[in-house]
């Protein structure tokens, strides 16, 4: 294990992905910040189609045509202590494959169609081995069974000659992530991986992931939208609505002291059972917007319950640092705006207070 | 791209995007308008669509665009190859717009026969539209004698295609071709949509045992070879029989084949549908069986149904002018594009009239432009895809 | 694997009846008694005895399904198809060879359509909306258009004009009639590329826009990402993964491309003159010399039914998904 824990591995600075259609240019990813510590497991929420999937895909540079990172920074520091930027690399050429599966995996969504269907499971993960140990066939077919032992797959010697289809979904995505680990990378990305499964074997592969992480030091990217998931297993949060960072802490802040307002709607509309009866649920109104019609100024300020007329849908605001490493993109906590809009709109109060008001 | 299509995507976004509270007009477009955006987009669609339009225009009124009959014929005219067209006529006033052929002279080789014809420059003969030339009955109603190209002067041996082996126009010819064979194609597709609705539809909409005797059926006619198999099921076709009977047999035969992919495409639309959730709501709620494949499950396979149909209508011209061609489909006195390209059907006769393949352009023609639209049809079928 | 062999072998039996039946049909089908064509063909005048021989031996007297039972338990048991009236021989002899050389042209035509096809659709579906991809479908759609005859009598009629030879034929002359031997084989070699380029064009161009299809739904899946992410380089990745699942939905393919190969042979051969069982069809249909015919539609059917339950096994094969179902 790295000698200082604190050590920053990834660095992602103000990264826009835009995709070049027809019809116009899809701002997917527009203006991202984070960075992520060794060892450490950071989460990245927001609602389906604010680009966190297009976000975690620029980092291993994956993103499909015609998208393309047009502007950032994504700063790695590999194991031999070099730092590179990612950003800047031929997303074909032979440097970002060497990081590719080496340093930095991957797992996504749904396990059924991140296998190839008529290849085993252990020529898959095997394939990962030779593409960057140098070990021989048999070495990689042992290594393979041990992977597969250690991600908790049963009668682990068999199931690596069996196809994608003849495992359930929560074996699926074990055997993902055992290709992931296949050459024990610095930093796992994980896409939404128990989306797809149900609840309790969500929880099993929550618990690996973890348990996986703690033995092996390895950082870990995480894109839920779900904070249930958010709450177990994260060390720092980044919310991301169209495309931006909108509020980013520890997970403590993000969810004891949300600044956001979209983070406090987030935080309200999930079901709590001590709630009052019959309280209706928290839901914010309106749903996000067509990709072609993103609005001006602060992106949400159209749904937005603290809107300031003629400024949040004028002014972008920048990120203002709120304490700590605890940061907010609102005009609300713009330093020098702030005090003179103290009486337009009361001080955020925590996300408790606010549910029951409700 | 012109503001047209443009326009129209933005109308059908603000629609939807009118629900979610967003401002802007209200535009409600109902699916076959949706269709129609989607389908203008297709640039060679639309303009197969043009070209569909056209030959089915002139299979309606083969008598008016061809400038003669499809029986005249001029034994002094026996293989005159297509004339080149002049369009500046030199007079004593000075050059004059007037477009026209040169005249010709002819020298027959007394041992082979091979005729050899000559440009006179000195004869020309103006070509003119909408011209007064044989009379004829449009669709045995009206008794008319214009013809929208031809000789100025009725009686001029204008063969803007040249002529065949018995001196008749391949122009004209090839137009009234386009009647029949375009139709075969119609009127082939109707039966074996009427077979494939029918019989796609029972196995996709009840499934079991039906559905597993039906498919199986269709994989075996699919697994068949056609052309033999329609070789010797027309050969049986009695020489005796009219015209009209032919025809219509030839179509019987080849739609008795040609029903397995619509069955196929109509079987499939109706399993994915029988799941929506549109479809088992109105069953909860009591809706009569018939009534559900009409009034919910029809509306959204018709677009489906009519892509294939258009997809399904070239292999119908190929089929019907490979037979005709082998001389085993119709026969003549019938016109059809098959029964034309008969006169070609060895390198001898086309190493001397080149142009008697013509009416092999009109078949690839209509082919070409009826797949396109088709693909065109199949990728608008489903305006709310993306 | 064995038991799906088994089951589609059992699939097989009801295709073959209704083969059988519908080739019966043909041979039933044209008016009138075939004998009465025969005596009235015949050159020198037939005696009473022979025609009676000929009457019982096909059932002639006796019900339709009695007739279709003599037939077919002639040709299962005795391997007895039946006798050419024109040629005055024993269908069984003159159909072989023919046959043969159907099947040869069939599946040299077939190994031509896929060598083409499948490296321009994969090159289509990569560079997808490139002018190389244009001008691919445009040739595509323009190959599908062109009926095969079309196709060659244009070739024929450029072969003549422009090089001065007459092309046609599988053999050159000297070959026709002679015993198999090296040299024969070769000769048919050099006359087989032209029936095979006219008759592989269709087939081409609609598995180029199958393989194009199948391989930009496969590039688009999240497999496709999953091993990029783990490093691989484009080019093996293309071939190992999508390329390699596009394939199968190709390999059925097979089952459409193969009878309408064995199909469009039947016109082409007929237009450039090949000994095939095309003109032989032909011409047993022109001369209602039906038991030739009749067996010719069976037994080309039969090769054919036949070459599309090896594609399917060879499509389980490859696919192990397909077993399962």
């Amino acid at each position: 294990m790295a000698p200082n824990v604190e050590e920053t591995l990834l660095e992602v600075k103000d990264v826009k992905t835009h995709f070049f259609t027809d019809e116009g240019v899809v701002k997917a990813v527009d203006g991202v910040n984070l960075s992520l510590r060794r060892g450490q497991t950071l989460c990245v929420v927001g609602e389906s189609g604010c680009g966190k999937s297009v976000m975690a895909r620029s980092i291993l540079r994956i993103v499909p045509a015609p998208g393309r990172i047009v502007s950032g920074e994504i700063s790695f520091r590999q194991r031999n202590g070099e730092t590179i930027d990612l950003a800047q690399m031929n997303p074909r050429g032979r440097d970002i494959r060497s990081i590719r599966g080496r340093e930095i995996s991957m797992i996504f969504q749904e396990p059924m169609s991140s296998l190839s269907p008529v290849h085993t499971i252990g020529s898959q993960i095997m394939e990962a081995i030779l593409l960057h140990l140098p070990v021989s066939r048999s070495e990689a077919r042992k290594r393979a069974v041990s992977l597969l032992d250690l991600v908790g797959i049963p009668r682990a010697s068999e199931q690596l000659d069996a196809y994608s289809f003849e495992l359930s979904g929560g074996m699926r995505q074990r055997a993902m992530i055992a290709i992931a680990l296949a050459c024990e990378p610095q930093l796992l990305i994980a896409d939404e991986p128990t989306t797809a499964l149900d609840v309790t074997t969500q929880a099993n592969i929550l618990d690996l992931i973890s348990d996986l992480q703690a033995d092996s030091g390895m950082a870990v990217l995480f894109i839920t939208h779900d904070l249930g998931v958010v709450a177990e297993i994260a060390d720092e949060v980044v919310v991301m609505y169209l495309g931006r960072d909108v509020e980013s802490g520890d997970v403590d802040a993000i969810f004891h002291e949300p600044k956001h307002p979209y983070t406090r709607a987030l935080l309200q509309s999930i079901p709590r059972y001590d709630s009052r009866d019959r309280e209706r649920l928290y839901s914010l109104k309106g749903s996000v917007p067509h990709p072609f019609n993103r609005p001006g100024g602060c992106p949400f300020h159209p749904r937005c319950d603290e809107f300031i007329a003629d400024q949040c849908n004028t002014i972008d605001p920048g990120r203002y640092t709120v304490g700590g490493d605890h940061s907010v993109r609102c005009l609300l906590y713009e330093p020098s705006a702030a005090a003179q809009n103290v009486g337009a709109s009361e001080p955020p109060a925590p996300a408790q207070n606010v549910g029951a008001t409700r | 791209m012109t503001s047209a299509p443009t326009q129209a995507r933005d109308d059908a976004r603000s629609a939807s995007a009118e629900e979610a509270g967003s401002e802007g007009r209200i535009v409600v477009a109902n699916q076959w308008q949706l269709i129609w955006w989607k389908f203008r987009k297709h640039r060679l669609a639309m303009l197969a669509g043009l070209v569909t339009l056209f030959l089915y225009t002139v299979a309606l009124f083969a008598e008016f665009f061809a400038p003669y009959s499809s029986g005249a014929y001029s034994a002094a005219h026996t293989h005159l190859p297509p004339p080149q067209i002049h369009l500046i006529q030199e007079t004593d006033g000075g050059p004059r717009f007037s477009p026209h052929v040169k005249g010709f002279t002819v020298q027959i080789d007394p041992d082979s026969f091979k005729r050899t014809y000559m440009v006179d420059e000195t004869v020309a003969y103006p070509i003119g539209l909408f011209v007064r030339g044989e009379e004829y009955k449009l669709w045995g109603l009206f008794t008319l004698d214009v013809h929208l190209i031809g000789a100025a002067q009725a009686g001029d041996p204008v063969y803007l295609l040249g002529a065949d082996r018995l001196g008749r126009d391949v122009l004209s010819r090839t137009i009234y071709g386009t009647r029949v064979s375009m139709s075969v194609g119609l009127v082939g597709v109707g039966l074996s949509l009427l077979l494939g609705v029918i019989l796609g539809g029972i196995s996709g909409y009840y499934g079991g045992v039906i559905d597993t005797l039906i498919q199986r059926t269709i994989e075996i006619l699919r697994s068949l070879p056609t052309i033999p198999l329609w070789m010797g099921l027309s050969a049986a076709i009695p020489l005796t029989w009219p015209p009209l009977r032919v025809y219509f047999a030839i179509t019987v035969l080849l739609s008795l084949i040609g029903w397995t992919a619509l069955a196929r495409e109509v079987r499939g639309r109706f399993l994915s549908l029988k799941t929506e959730d549109f479809v088992i709501a109105a069953r909860l709620d009591g809706v009569r069986e018939l009534q559900i494949i009409l009034r919910h499950m029809a509306p959204s396979m018709t677009s489906h149904i009519i892509a294939s149909v258009t997809l399904a209508i070239p292999g119908m011209i190929l089929a019907e002018t490979a037979l005709s061609f082998l001389g085993i489909g119709l026969r003549p006195p019938v016109v059809s594009w098959g029964v034309l390209l008969q006169e070609a059907q060895n390198v001898r006769s086309i190493a001397t009239a080149p142009w008697l393949l013509f009416p092999g352009i009109a078949v690839v023609t209509a082919v070409l432009a009826m797949n396109f639209l088709g693909d065109g049809l199949r990728d608008a079928a489903d305006p709310y895809q993306a | 694997m064995i038991w799906y062999i088994a089951r589609r072998i059992l699939y097989l039996i009801p295709t073959l009846l209704i083969v059988s039946v519908i080739a019966f049909l043909v041979i039933q089908l044209p008016p009138g008694d075939f004998l009465a064509s025969l005596i009235s063909k015949a050159e020198e005048t037939i005696d009473q005895a022979q025609v009676d021989a000929l009457r019982e031996r096909y059932g002639l007297d006796e019900p339709i399904y009695v007739q279709y039972w003599k037939w077919i338990s002639g040709i299962v048991a005795r391997g007895d198809f039946g006798d050419s009236f024109e040629w005055n021989r024993p269908v069984s002899d003159l159909i072989w060879e023919r046959l043969g050389l159907t099947m040869v042209i069939s599946l040299v035509t077939l190994a031509f359509v896929w060598v083409v096809s499948i490296p321009i659709g994969i090159y289509s579906a990569v560079k997808k909306y490139t002018i190389g991809d244009y001008i691919v479908t445009v040739i595509g759609f323009i190959g599908l258009a062109v009926p095969n005859f079309l196709l060659a009598l244009v070739l024929m009629y450029v072969a003549f004009r422009y090089f001065g030879q007459s092309v046609g034929g599988l053999f050159s002359p000297e070959y026709i009639d002679a015993p198999w031997t090296l040299g024969r084989a070769l000769d048919l070699l050099s006359h087989l590329w032209l029936p095979v380029i006219i008759l592989g064009t269709a087939g081409t161009a609609a598995l180029i826009r199958v393989m194009r299809a199948n391989l930009l739904d496969e590039l688009s899946k999240l497999y496709v990402d999953a091993a990029r992410a783990r490093g691989l380089s484009e080019l093996r990745l293309l071939f190992k993964y999508p390329v390699r699942v596009a394939l199968n939905p190709l390999v059925s393919a097979l089952a459409w491309v193969f009878p309408a190969l064995v199909s469009g042979s039947a016109i082409t051969s007929i237009v450039l003159n090949l000994q095939t069982t095309g003109p032989l069809l032909y011409r047993s249909l022109q001369a209602q010399d039906m038991y030739l015919a009749g067996s010719l539609v069976l037994l080309v059917s039969v090769l054919t039914i036949v070459g599309t339950l090896v594609s399917d096994i060879l499509l389980a094969w490859l696919d192990p998904r397909i077993q399962l179902q």
